[in-house]
């Protein structure tokens, strides 16, 4: 992997002023993807006072839609000037935000929204994302993601110790801080006996240690700093981006117990001027209960191996040290498959004091961090208050 | 181009022998075949069959809704190179990371084409 680069994005240099989710969980029957999009860019425009009309730049990422900006566009009566449809699955929304940053400062527009909608709950996760055939792989049999995934666990386990009950305490800290989130898809309490005692999908993961499969989407907008300044809500500013890419397929991951995420947050760390002792709110994808536990380490907040150490006896749980996954996670607040926007959505609302019992008291930053395919793609965005400017 | 990297691969498999790729430029085994070494950008890539013989690198035991559980590892083989597999002719749950295991042609039959599985041997690593 390559050391920092200077990307040439600039600190601060754009702004997230509007944030909103769509509807989430199991939509209303008929909806498809691109009317998620739209209900969460009227939504997320409607936060910060700015109208479609003020649109130049979209971007967005769907597995149902293959050409999902020109679905999007005519949807919207719009004909952006920039245009971005990278997909890299759950981590593109971070991708998207760096690109809407260079796009912004680049003065290629000046007003850019970051869209996302799925219905793979409605119907059915093999439709919402076909599976491509890989002769090397698809012959094993392997369910994908969480085969991967516990591929990987299978190597921390075995190299650090990392323990069953410890990939529990991931599961259930996220649904202790899912409690605290009305708009969270599971509402019941959970204990680590019970993560164990579910029925089991890819050893050493049971269906707890696995996202949970809900419908959802949103929209993020982001504008110049200039622009940010008169608008409805405080800005919340993009202080740095990084991005990785190691591999597409697990069989191909270079070392599984070391993710692109120490290279992107590098990155993020070195534009934002920050390191993680910095970060006040940690929101990091949670595809499986591994995730978080790869994430801390490689984005420096313990060291590699104690990850799993770390997040035991409520430690990343509400009140515990370090506040990791504050709306609950993909684990117990909502996944649609791709879940990076809900990943930056909280992260602004915890940033604008927004966050209702779940709030961090005094938060000015915020890392939110996203991965895609198996481990594959990873990047980070490092948000901050006008605090932090 | 008369033949596809995966039809050599497929064809040794055929024969019981599973192929990987040597590039002379990276001076390492590339695996899965293809066109162009992804350690060099050479497109000089050659042939070789392995011995057979490799490692357990990572391992996990999948458990499907209706059916027995079964095994899917990552192994090492003694040459370089990493696939994927499943070891066979043991409890999924007794194949553990460091297990030292030897190929086998595993034929599906019908349409479906040959692949490699793993058999333990005796021994860690």
């Amino acid at each position: 992997m390559n050391g920092p680069t200077n990307s040439g994005l600039r600190r601060a240099g754009a702004a997230i002023v509007g944030a909103a989710e769509s509807d989430l969980g199991e939509v209303a029957e008929g909806l498809n993807p691109i009317d998620l999009m739209a209900q969460g860019i009227t939504r997320a425009l409607d936060d910060c006072g700015l109208a479609l009309k003020d649109v130049d730049g979209l971007l967005c990422a769907a597995t149902q839609s293959r050409t999902s900006g020109l679905s999007l566009s005519e949807y919207l009566g719009i004909s952006p000037a920039y245009i971005d449809t990278t997909i890299l699955g759950g981590s593109s929304f971070m991708f998207h935000v760096a690109h809407a940053l260079a796009a912004l400062q680049l003065g290629l527009c000046q007003v850019a929204v970051i869209a996302y909608g799925s219905t793979q709950r409605s119907i059915g996760r093999r439709q919402a994302s076909v599976r491509e055939v890989n002769p090397y792989e698809t012959p094993y049999r392997p369910f994908l993601p969480s085969t991967a995934y516990a591929l990987a666990a299978s190597r921390h386990m075995h190299e650090f110790g990392t323990t069953r009950e410890q990939l529990a305490a991931v599961a259930v800290a996220a649904r202790e801080w899912a409690l605290l989130n009305p708009a969270a898809w599971e509402k019941k309490p959970l204990t680590i006996p019970e993560v164990l005692g579910a029925r089991m999908v890819s050893y050493p993961f049971t269906v707890r240690d696995i996202c949970l499969v809900t419908d959802g989407g949103g929209a993020i907008v982001l504008t110049t700093p200039e622009r940010a300044r008169g608008l409805k809500k405080p800005p919340v500013y993009v202080l740095g981006c990084g991005e990785a890419i190691t591999h597409a397929n697990i069989s191909s991951m270079p070392d599984l117990t070391l993710t692109g995420a120490l290279q992107s947050g590098r990155e993020a760390y070195a534009m934002a001027g920050l390191e993680a002792s910095d970060i006040d709110v940690v929101e990091l994808y949670d595809a499986f209960t591994i995730n978080p536990i790869l994430f801390l380490e490689d984005l420096g907040f313990c060291p590699k191996g104690e990850g799993g150490h770390f997040v035991e006896g409520g430690h990343i749980a509400p009140g515990g040290g370090l506040p990791v996954n504050t709306n609950g996670g993909g684990l117990s607040y909502c996944h649609p498959g791709m879940y990076g926007l809900l990943v930056l959505i909280e992260a602004v609302r915890q940033l604008r004091d927004e966050a209702g019992a779940r709030q961090i008291k005094g938060a000015e930053t915020a890392i939110a961090h996203g991965n895609g395919g198996v481990l594959s793609s990873q990047s980070t965005v490092i948000l901050g208050t006008g605090a932090t400017v | 181009m008369s033949q596809s990297p995966l039809a050599v691969y497929q064809a040794h498999l055929d024969k019981g022998e599973l192929a990987y790729q040597w590039s002379p430029a990276a001076g390492r085994a590339v695996f899965y075949p293809r066109l162009v070494c992804p350690y060099s950008g050479s497109t000089a890539l050659e042939w070789r069959v392995a011995s057979g013989l490799g490692t357990v690198h990572a391992t996990t035991v999948t458990h499907p809704v209706q059916g027995e559980p079964y095994n899917i590892a990552l192994i090492d083989c003694d040459e370089g190179f990493r696939l994927m597999g499943r070891v066979e002719d043991v409890d999924p749950m007794a194949v553990k990371i460091g297990l030292r295991v030897r190929f086998r042609v595993h034929k599906p039959g019908g349409d479906e084409p040959a692949y490699p599985v793993f058999v333990p041997v005796g021994g860690t690593r």
